[in-house]
């Protein structure tokens, strides 16, 4: 599915990423931890593509093909979705209005024809309700006015919608409520398959407690320091990172 | 990684030509150019008008000698050369007692390409049009409709000779023709335009429709509109512009006078997209615009406007609110890019007890432009527990573009109650992104955030209106960036 080659990627000249290797196949749930400033959120933004990032080497390969010059909506076009850490706020555009827009700009990228408003409208609900929304939640402006939890929970949403192939959730755990997280780690639960792959990027055990990682890597100065299974995650919850940081540096 | 830079956007923008850029070849009478009495007693004989109309225009064109073009507005041009316009231009081919189907082919292909053909419009959306292509009006529908509820709807040119009463009874009374430089050129000049009257408690049972449109090159167009509710009545009118490219600027100064009387309403809107010049800020029309309404008790004028077009905007659609209880409403987008520039608002006079003002105002700049917002809130001595609400909110995209907000209020009136609310907002990276992540690509992007911005007022349009409205928001915008 996904597979990142010494990946090198810099910011204004100042390298973030120095040197990522990752392989996530079909069907597989990695989870990525790390201290703060570690790259974590910097590795989720190159391979969702965002311009301000330099890829400076390496590459990025989503089922063998690499997506290091496509544009950001053409690698979402191609199943890559981001769950963001901060979204943004769009006033004046309803959450429905912005689904509609994001799944018939992809449809016409594959040379669809528009999805018709009843398939559209079944689909809403039904995602809605998988992440128990309130569909008056989904008249409201894009993320205008919403607490931590809706704006997670409406992330999850926008991916159950788009049905990526590769979802990466970027601290989708930070802001929310126990309630919410089950919701939210749920939701994402129903919406793993053998065909799709989650990448979680936390600080935190927590969520992996509801969503559980086939792979546990830590992030540390740019690149991937030490993987290993669930437990990896339990023991970096029972003793921190400072063990990890002694271990790389000494 | 793509990347789509400044140096991108300014190529895709100054490979961006006028949508509506053409120009349709139809045999022309026009005038010679300048401007003096004779002309404007030719004007008028031109037209057949009675002797009073023609008393009435020299009357202004005495006022207009006399009087200097404003300097106040946020806006820089070249000022036109008033002796070297041509004040009259008609298509030949025009005969009055032609139907839809005489008409030039070469007129109705034009619409076409605009998206406005007659025969759609009229089936789809039962408007009714009143259509002025440069002076003459060329096509008049629904009038039979519209008569037997005794709405009279036809060119002003008509109205002078079928219904002198009303014409001279009411025109200038709104807007004076001393009033301002170039109300009182329009006075003297005015080719032709749109009469509306609405008898007493009828309410009209469609919306009515004038397309205007520039096409002589080097002809100035002096619209004239007139439209009276009598009591108790209602109206929605619908005013859309397109204008061919020329190279030369050319000049538009209209003049549209409300009269709501008690009890009435009337909903005034406009979609402008007059040619705003090229990439480099060539060309381009010169908007000079006088609109004003008049409620009487109970009465209430709704002006919503989307200006897209135009290389200088200057107008300030305003209501007099001088019966009591009336209520006056303003819903403005104006959108500015390459080196347009826009100075417009709205003024509300509150005059009579409990008047109500609401003014909503979304400026866009992107490019070299420079869009103003400038209104004015006056309360009069008498007019206790008057409100007004106003909101103003900028968007901006790019690092070389201006907005700027010039809220007026005057309060005589210790009840008053006045609110005031801007903002000022740049389309960010990082809305982009968000949009690029969910597979929406730049340009859609835009224009879906541009759209949301102006969702208020682009409810406040009638339905078929408000689509193309959209449309020319996006078209208007392409290429641009924050």
């Amino acid at each position: 599915m996904l597979k990142i080659n010494n990946l090198h990627a810099s910011i204004e000249d100042k390298a973030i990423l120095k040197g990522i290797n990752l392989e996530v196949k079909a069907g597989e749930v990695h989870a990525i931890m790390g201290p703060n400033g570690s790259g974590k959120s910097t590795l989720a933004s190159v391979i969702a593509g965002k311009e301000e990032y330099e890829v400076t080497e390496g590459n990025i390969l989503l089922e063998g093909e690499d997506i290091d010059e496509l544009a950001a909506e053409e690698r979402a076009h191609k199943g890559v979705f981001l769950s963001f850490q901060y979204p943004v706020e769009i006033p004046g555009v309803s959450v429905t209005n912005f689904m509609k827009t994001a799944i018939n700009e992809t449809r016409k990228a594959k040379g669809l024809e528009d999805m018709p408003a009843k398939d559209m409208l079944k689909m809403i609900r039904e995602k809605s309700e998988l992440l128990e929304i309130d569909r008056k939640f989904l008249s409201r402006s894009l993320n205008e006015g919403f607490s931590g939890g809706e704006k997670k929970r409406n992330e999850i949403f926008q991916m159950a919608m788009l049905e990526p192939k590769l979802a990466i959730l970027d601290e989708t755990d930070s802001g929310l409520d126990i309630d919410a997280l089950r919701i939210v780690a749920n939701g994402v639960n129903k919406l793993k398959s053998k065909d799709n792959a989650v990448i979680v990027i936390t600080h935190y055990q927590r969520l992996l407690d509801h969503i559980v990682p086939d792979f546990v890597h830590v992030l540390y100065n740019g690149k991937i320091v030490k993987s290993g299974g669930k437990e990896l995650a339990h023991e970096l919850e029972a003793k921190g990172y400072d063990w990890i940081k002694e271990e790389v540096d000494a | 990684m793509s990347k789509y830079t400044e140096d991108d956007l300014r190529e895709e923008l100054k490979t961006k030509e006028y949508e509506y850029g053409f120009f349709t070849d139809i045999e022309s009478e026009t005038f010679p150019i300048g401007l003096n009495e004779d002309i404007v007693r030719a004007i008028s004989k031109k037209k057949e008008e009675p002797e009073w109309m023609t008393e009435w225009r020299l009357d202004a064109f005495k006022v207009w000698k006399e009087m200097t073009e404003p300097e106040w507005a946020n806006v820089h041009y070249k000022k036109p050369d008033f002796q070297a316009i041509a004040y009259y231009s008609a298509p030949v081919a025009v005969d009055p007692n032609k139907t839809l189907d005489d008409v030039d082919p070469d007129l109705l292909a034009m619409y076409k390409k605009l998206g406005i053909s007659v025969d759609e419009q009229k089936k789809m959306n039962n408007v009714a049009m009143d259509i002025v292509v440069d002076s003459v009006s060329v096509a008049t529908t629904f009038k039979k409709t519209l008569s037997e509820k005794g709405i009279i709807f036809m060119s002003i040119s008509e109205a002078i000779k079928e219904h002198p009463e009303l014409v001279r009874k009411y025109i200038g009374t709104i807007v004076p023709t001393k009033d301002n430089f170039y109300a009182a050129l329009n006075s003297a000049v005015f080719s032709d335009g749109s009469f509306c009257y609405i008898p007493k408690g009828v309410k009209c049972p469609m919306e009515l429709s004038t397309y205007f449109r520039i096409n002589q090159g080097g002809t100035g167009q002096f619209e004239r509109t007139l439209l009276i509710a009598d009591e108790g009545s209602y109206v929605s009118y619908l005013e859309g512009c397109t204008a061919p490219s020329r190279d030369e600027n050319q000049l538009h100064a209209a003049v549209v006078e409300l009269i709501a009387m008690d009890d009435a309403e009337i909903k005034y809107s406009t979609v402008q997209n007059w040619y705003p010049g090229n990439a480099e800020g060539k060309g381009g029309v010169y908007n000079f615009v006088t609109k004003r309404g008049l409620c009487e008790k109970n009465a209430k004028i709704s002006w919503t406007q989307v200006e897209t077009g135009s290389a200088v905007t200057w107008k300030y659609p305003s209501c007099i609110l001088k019966g009591d209880n009336s209520v006056g409403e303003f819903y403005s987008i104006a959108v500015t890019n390459n080196y347009q520039q826009a100075d417009t608002g709205t003024k509300m006079i509150h005059l009579g007890k409990n008047t109500k003002s609401t003014i909503i105002s979304k400026g866009i700049s992107a490019g070299k432009s420079q869009n103003s917002y400038r209104g004015l809130v006056q309360i009069g001595s008498r007019a206790d527990n008057a409100r007004n609400f106003s909101q103003c909110d900028s968007l901006l995209m790019g690092n070389e573009c201006g907005a700027h907000t010039f809220p007026y209020i005057e309060a005589k009136n210790k009840s008053a109650m006045i609110e005031h609310e801007a903002t000022t907002s740049k389309i960010g990276e990082d809305q982009i992104f968000y949009c690029n992540q969910r597979g929406i690509d730049t340009e859609k992007a835009i224009a879906l955030i541009v759209n949301g911005f102006s969702k208020d007022v682009l409810n406040k349009l009638p339905m078929e209106f408000a689509v193309e409205a959209q449309k020319l928001l996006e078209i208007s915008l392409e290429g641009s960036v924050g």
